[in-house]
């Protein structure tokens, strides 16, 4: 049979391409268009080639960032998914103390983000904050605002704070679907409790385990209001993350030309690092 | 192996049971004997994956305890008991090979790897897997995942019985039949007690040398298919097993004569006096059409093929009997007959004179 050519088709699709356009394509090309000019002043433009580029992934200050940036994300992925996991598996699976649990476990996921930087920002400074305080009462001399240790202490402790939620409500999903026969058929196998967490809990949570790692992984490579409104990037460049140090370029220093670059390269290793995840979490899912 | 006696059981879901409802198993006594095929049949809700589940261990039960050749296990959790289950969904462990996960049961008990391999490949050639040891579990079609459920029940050698929970409900029906006579060709060679839970009469008679029959949360009869054919002990029995099941038809008893609209109806069972709520039980494979009898009228006519489903309307309800390809079936003034040897009267549900009613 011969298809039916329409063209009236595409009549339909065109308000999905004007909005994907307007919202995606065209700022994007935007930047794109920054990242191969230099600017005067005065909206004079000239053809830069990929100077910028260069530039960026020549400047020590850009692989800095990206350092810090790097060890901030892996490290609230590992201290978020074992304890979110641990989290999820010791929460009650019926009762009213699952309502109750979940609600509390969504509580830190309602509150706006620049609220949470503000929060532990009182909460954590070393005279009057009630965290602060009691570390300093404890013996332990710590100041977020000067020390660049316990910058990143406050910092990692705040994400974990803010974000494990969302892996325990994704990895609590997994485990509710997984059905009763298999616990007792574990049982009758005479499996231990390793045994069922390894091999039924596990591989059960794999698809949602994988969600939540990467959003979790992109959300925290695109971080700025907490880190901003908690440190603002300090003391000195310590916790000054890509996006902090992004903005101070862009907006700060109004380098189109180079900010423009590193969004572009901030993107990519976004996307290639988000592909190697999924590539990894999900090999040997195809049968 | 082992001898299964459940002595006194009840059990109830909820903490506090007052009422007849809040119990799922009444009050039970049973014995299964070492090697027996036994199907559990009853209809959804009755109560036997309740009593599968108490006596793989799953379940603790509320009164009543479960013997093991008179040890005493109702407190001993699954892994203790040496049952294997099979439940009505497989179960197989998703990242593991089809050997691996035979293998698994064995593993737990800390078992030398070399009789892991020995006993895994005999039970593999036992349920045909032999040549998809290597394959992913997950990847097999839902009768292959069962059968991986049974092996893994099978590859223990201290198994005193194998417990099944409705195993065929997600098997394509073309396979139900295989895995069925699969089952029972393996019964026959390991001699192990199997148990096996199922709605589905034809699952229960054609797999169990004994089939149990339960309803609301009671044991209606234990018997052999014939038994329970010919002889019910319950117009539940006769009403749950053949197709069409047996006519139930109220019915006037008195000084030892049953009768229906003043049509005396000779009857199997003698019993004396009266009774109240009687009720006449017979198959249709054993009514017909006669020159005299009681009074009815056809209301519908299926055709079968080798026979037709007739229902007849008389005084006393509607009556199905079965007519043979190319009898007549009267249009008017029909006239029907009960084969006195298969008629029997029931009271209160249960047959006349026995020790139930």
């Amino acid at each position: 049979m011969d298809k039916t050519a329409n063209h009236k088709a595409w009549f339909f699709v065109l308000p999905v391409l004007m909005l994907v356009a307007f919202n995606a394509i065209i700022p994007l090309m935007t930047v794109v268009n920054y990242s191969v000019q230099e600017t005067f002043g005065d909206n004079n433009f000239f053809w830069a080639g990929v100077l910028w580029f260069e530039e960026v992934l020549r400047s020590e200050r850009f692989h800095a960032s990206l350092g810090r940036q790097l060890f901030f994300t892996f490290s609230i992925l590992a201290i978020e998914v074992p304890l979110g996991v641990a989290i999820a598996l010791a929460m009650p699976r019926k009762g009213i103390w699952v309502s109750v649990c979940l609600v509390l476990m969504a509580m830190p996921l309602l509150i706006p983000w620049n609220v949470v930087g503000a929060i532990w920002n009182i909460f954590a400074l070393p005279n009057i904050g009630l965290l602060g305080q009691m570390l300093n009462g404890l013996g332990i001399d710590y100041n977020f605002t000067r020390q660049p240790g316990d910058a990143w202490f406050t910092l990692i402790t705040m994400d974990v704070w803010h974000w494990t939620s969302l892996v325990v409500l994704l990895a609590y999903a997994g485990l509710a679907s997984i059905p009763e026969a298999y616990y007792q058929a574990a049982k009758i196998d005479g499996a231990s409790s390793w045994a069922i967490f390894r091999y039924i809990q596990l591989p059960k949570m794999k698809r949602v385990l994988t969600i939540a790692v990467l959003l979790r992984f992109m959300d925290s490579f695109n971080i700025y209001t907490e880190p901003f409104v908690l440190t603002g990037g300090g003391p000195g460049n310590s916790t000054t993350l890509l996006s902090i140090d992004l903005v101070k370029v862009a907006l700060g220093q109004f380098d189109l030309g180079p900010a423009a670059a590193m969004s572009l390269i901030y993107f990519l290793v976004i996307l290639l690092l988000s592909w190697v995840f999924y590539t990894l979490m999900m090999r040997g899912e195809e049968q | 192996m082992a001898k299964i006696k459940l002595s006194h059981l009840r059990h109830s879901y909820v903490t506090d049971p007052s009422t007849d409802e809040d119990w799922a198993l009444k009050r039970l006594d049973l014995e299964w004997d070492d090697g027996g095929a036994y199907a559990l049949l009853g209809p959804s809700g009755c109560g036997k994956t309740t009593l599968l589940n108490i006596i793989s261990g799953l379940l603790v039960p509320t009164e009543g305890s479960i013997l093991f050749d008179d040890e005493d296990v109702s407190h001993l959790p699954p892994e203790q008991r040496h049952i294997a289950q099979v439940f009505q969904f497989p179960v197989v462990y998703d990242t593991m090979t089809v050997f691996d996960n035979l293998a698994f049961p064995l593993r737990n008990r800390k078992i030398a790897e070399d009789v892991v391999r020995t006993r895994v490949e005999e039970v593999a050639d036992m349920i045909d897997l032999t040549d998809r040891l290597d394959r992913r579990a997950s990847g097999l079609t839902a009768d292959g995942k069962q059968k991986i459920s049974l092996g893994r029940g099978l590859v223990r050698t201290d198994v005193n019985a194998v417990l099944f929970d409705e195993p065929l409900t997600v098997i394509d029906p073309h396979l139900k039949f295989q895995l069925r006579s699969k089952l029972k060709e393996l019964h026959q060679r390991i001699a192990l007690t199997m148990i096996y839970v199922t709605h589905d009469q034809t699952e229960a008679l054609t797999f169990a040398d004994k089939v149990v029959v339960m309803n609301m949360g009671e044991v209606v009869q234990i018997g052999t298919p014939v038994e329970l054919f010919e002889n019910p002990q319950h117009t539940f029995v006769g009403h749950f097993i053949g197709s069409p099941g047996m006519n139930v038809l109220p019915c006037r008893f008195s000084r030892g004569m049953a009768s229906i609209d003043g049509t005396k109806i000779p009857v199997a069972n003698k019993v004396k006096g009266d009774l109240k709520d009687a009720e006449i039980g017979i198959r249709p494979e054993f009514v017909s059409f006669a020159a005299k009898g009681l009074d009815a009228k056809v209301v519908k006519v299926s055709d079968t093929g080798r026979f037709s489903i007739v229902e007849a309307e008389c005084a006393a309800g509607k009556v199905k009997l079965l007519v043979g390809e190319g009898d007549d079936i009267p249009s008017e003034n029909a006239k029907l007959s009960f084969d006195a040897a298969n008629t029997r009267i029931y009271t209160d549900g249960w047959l006349a004179g026995s020790d139930r009613a």
